[in-house]
């Protein structure tokens, strides 16, 4: 009982209050008044989202029918009524050596997610044999002073998630540790916000892409004779300088705009510089720093997928360019089936910074 | 300046009072305060001179902007002094310190901070020497003065302004400043609150009798709490106008201040200056 109350609670917080609504109402608690509430944040998003895969679903069939017929009418016109026909019921028989290139249907996405799933349950299946199979091996190697064998088969989807959230993860962390400080001591002095501003009005606008060139270039050099991959290190050092702008300027604001009244009572009370900084700067403007943050962690995010594409460094970037490279069958399924993860990841990113935000931070309304 | 100066100044000035200490703890001399602005300056307090006794209690009315507000925070070291100078106890001020403690308008607590952090941050900084638990004593010891013993762990935010601005009384307490600064610390509040919390101030200030100047709007406040209200002519150019000594009997009660054969006549003193 008290571990679904705080359940509930969490959920709440986290702004999923609609898990709980929906656990009433299998329970049979739900009120007369939460009634009209679950109709209005459960029924009507669910049939938006029904209405959604409807569309789809009958777009996706117009567009592939289009599709089918201009290829149909193509072979007609370069090979004869005998091609087009065999053309014709080749598609009919859904034969996927002949299918129409176009959007894929939800049930084919779905098809794909599951198809997604299951390789990787082969891949780790596949994994954890080779593990057991170099174990001995392994160790004998490290007795021996040598590097030990590892597994470089194929890497799943699942495993290319994993990745990407390491990269953004690193790339965010960097920005934090850049941004947070810096913008600190711009926001405390005027003379460096002056003399930054326009440092920060020309980078905050650069490209993803440039920035992934320019780290390019320099990581490229600074790592010169390594043969370590620098896939990683070039995509994370991009995702963070791309997206380190946000918390920059949030930080800077949210510093040089600290309530004059707490300024007043620092000064009367002669708090030191560094009890001025951590007990009354940084707690007042730690609203702003974590709005800077959440922007921060979302850019950081959408840009990645971008610069593990350029950088070919492994993840969901690199998997959907692969999957637009390969052109299988089902590979547009496959990159309609990473953009809904990227997007889901991207939704839980936010709410896991929201949550954070609420608890670090003394404005709870401000939270948005 | 010599002390022999100092104390035929004060004679001048203060003539036979009955006022047991006759030590000077604040001067304003030859107080000047000039804005600039586009159209030259703009002189808000000129020519002003004040003294303030040891363990008095002096209330500042006025109207609105004629430079109470500023001459406080010129007081408080907030607000730089454009001329004449500002001492306490023959020292002449140089900036804002804990000597001299503020209770703002607005509380101005850090609402990050329980209660007892806030009081804690003051007392931290003028008992630096004493043992954690000795500051957390006296800490506590001001929040229990003003009825917040059962809001010790309560963060700022989840106060009510009337109960904030209690905090707002205990941290001026707390730190045991030499002059009390009050800028009308109940002006946001109801009137019920503002009674109850009058009374909590003149409770603790009669034990602490730490000299004090309030600016307030109010006249029943100013004669409530006051040794001497002082009245200030209205801007530019502001300056005192004139000065009405309170001869109630202290320790007082609202009943026996509103009682008093002379109260109707402070009132109507006041409230003629302020109309005039």
């Amino acid at each position: 009982m008290k571990a679904s109350i705080t359940l509930g609670k969490v959920s709440k917080f986290m702004g999923l209050g609609i898990f709980e609504t929906l656990k009433n109402l299998f329970t049979g608690k739900l009120e007369k008044d939460e009634m009209q509430s679950f109709l209005r944040k459960t029924v009507v998003p669910l049939a938006s989202i029904l209405l959604f895969l409807g569309l789809w679903h009958l777009g996706a069939k117009s567009l592939y029918n289009t599709e089918a017929e201009f290829k149909i009418e193509k072979a007609l016109q370069d090979q004869g009524q005998a091609a087009a026909d065999a053309l014709k019921t080749c598609i009919a028989s859904g034969d996927s050596s002949c299918q129409p290139n176009t959007l894929p249907s939800p049930s084919q996405v779905w098809e794909s997610f599951q198809s997604l799933l299951r390789d990787h349950n082969i891949i780790s299946a596949d994994k954890l044999a080779f593990k057991e199979k170099t174990a001995a091996l392994n160790e004998k190697r490290i007795a021996a002073g040598k590097d030990p064998i590892v597994y470089t088969g194929r890497p799943s989807f699942v495993d290319q998630i994993y990745r990407s959230l390491q990269t953004v993860f690193a790339g965010f962390f960097l920005a934090l540790v850049i941004a947070v400080p810096l913008g600190i001591f711009i926001g405390l002095s005027p003379t460096l916000k002056s003399s930054f501003n326009w440092f920060i009005q020309i980078f905050k606008p650069v490209s993803p892409v440039v920035w992934y060139l320019l780290v390019f270039m320099i990581v490229k050099t600074v790592l010169i004779g390594s043969t370590d991959d620098s896939s990683f290190t070039i995509s994370f050092i991009s995702v963070g300088l791309c997206s380190m702008w946000a918390t920059l300027v949030n930080t800077a604001m949210g510093v040089s705009s600290v309530d004059k009244d707490y300024i007043n009572v620092a000064k009367v009370l002669k708090l030191g510089t560094f009890q001025k900084i951590f007990k009354v700067v940084l707690p007042s403007s730690l609203p702003l720093i974590f709005t800077g943050l959440k922007i921060t962690l979302s850019v950081a995010w959408m840009v990645l997928i971008a610069i593990e594409l350029l950088a070919q460094s492994p993840g969901l970037g690199l998997f959907v360019w692969e999957e637009f490279q390969n052109g299988a069958n089902d590979s547009n399924a496959k990159i309609i089936v990473a953009m809904f993860i990227i997007g889901i990841i991207g939704f839980l990113l936010d709410r896991l910074m929201l949550t954070i935000q609420n608890w670090v931070s003394f404005d709870k309304q401000d939270a948005i | 300046m010599s002390i022999i100066t100092e104390k035929t100044i004060t004679k001048e000035v203060l003539g036979s009072s009955s006022f047991p200490s006759n030590e000077v703890m604040l001067d304003l001399k030859k107080l000047k305060k000039v804005y600039p602005t586009p159209k030259g300056d703009y002189v808000v307090l000129e020519d002003l001179d004040l003294q303030i006794r040891k363990e008095e209690f002096v209330t500042i009315i006025g109207h609105s902007g004629c430079g109470k507000t500023t001459m406080l925070s010129m007081i408080a070291g907030l607000n730089p002094i454009s001329g004449g100078n500002i001492a306490v106890l023959g020292k002449n001020i140089s900036g804002p310190g804990p000597d001299r403690g503020v209770i703002f308008q607005a509380p101005s607590l850090m609402p990050w901070m329980t209660s007892l952090e806030n009081v804690m941050l003051g007392v931290n900084q003028v008992f630096p020497h004493g043992t954690k638990s000795q500051r957390t004593d006296i800490a506590k010891y001001y929040l229990q003065k003003v009825g917040l013993e059962d809001s010790f762990h309560k963060k700022a935010a989840e106060l009510s302004q009337g109960m904030q601005q209690r905090v707002g009384i205990a941290r001026a307490f707390a730190i045991k400043p030499k002059v009390l600064l009050l800028d009308e610390p109940f002006g946001m509040l109801d009137s019920l609150t503002r009674g109850e919390l009058q009374d909590i101030l003149i409770e603790i200030w009669n034990k602490e009798k730490i000299t004090a100047v309030m600016i307030t709007h109010d006249v029943d406040e100013a004669i409530f709490l006051a040794d001497r209200v002082v009245m200030m002519t209205s801007g530019p150019r502001a300056k005192i106008g004139d000065i009405l000594d309170i001869n109630f009997e202290r320790p007082r009660t609202r009943k026996s201040v509103l009682e008093h054969d002379d109260y109707y006549a402070y009132r109507k003193h006041l409230i003629d200056f302020l109309e005039h």
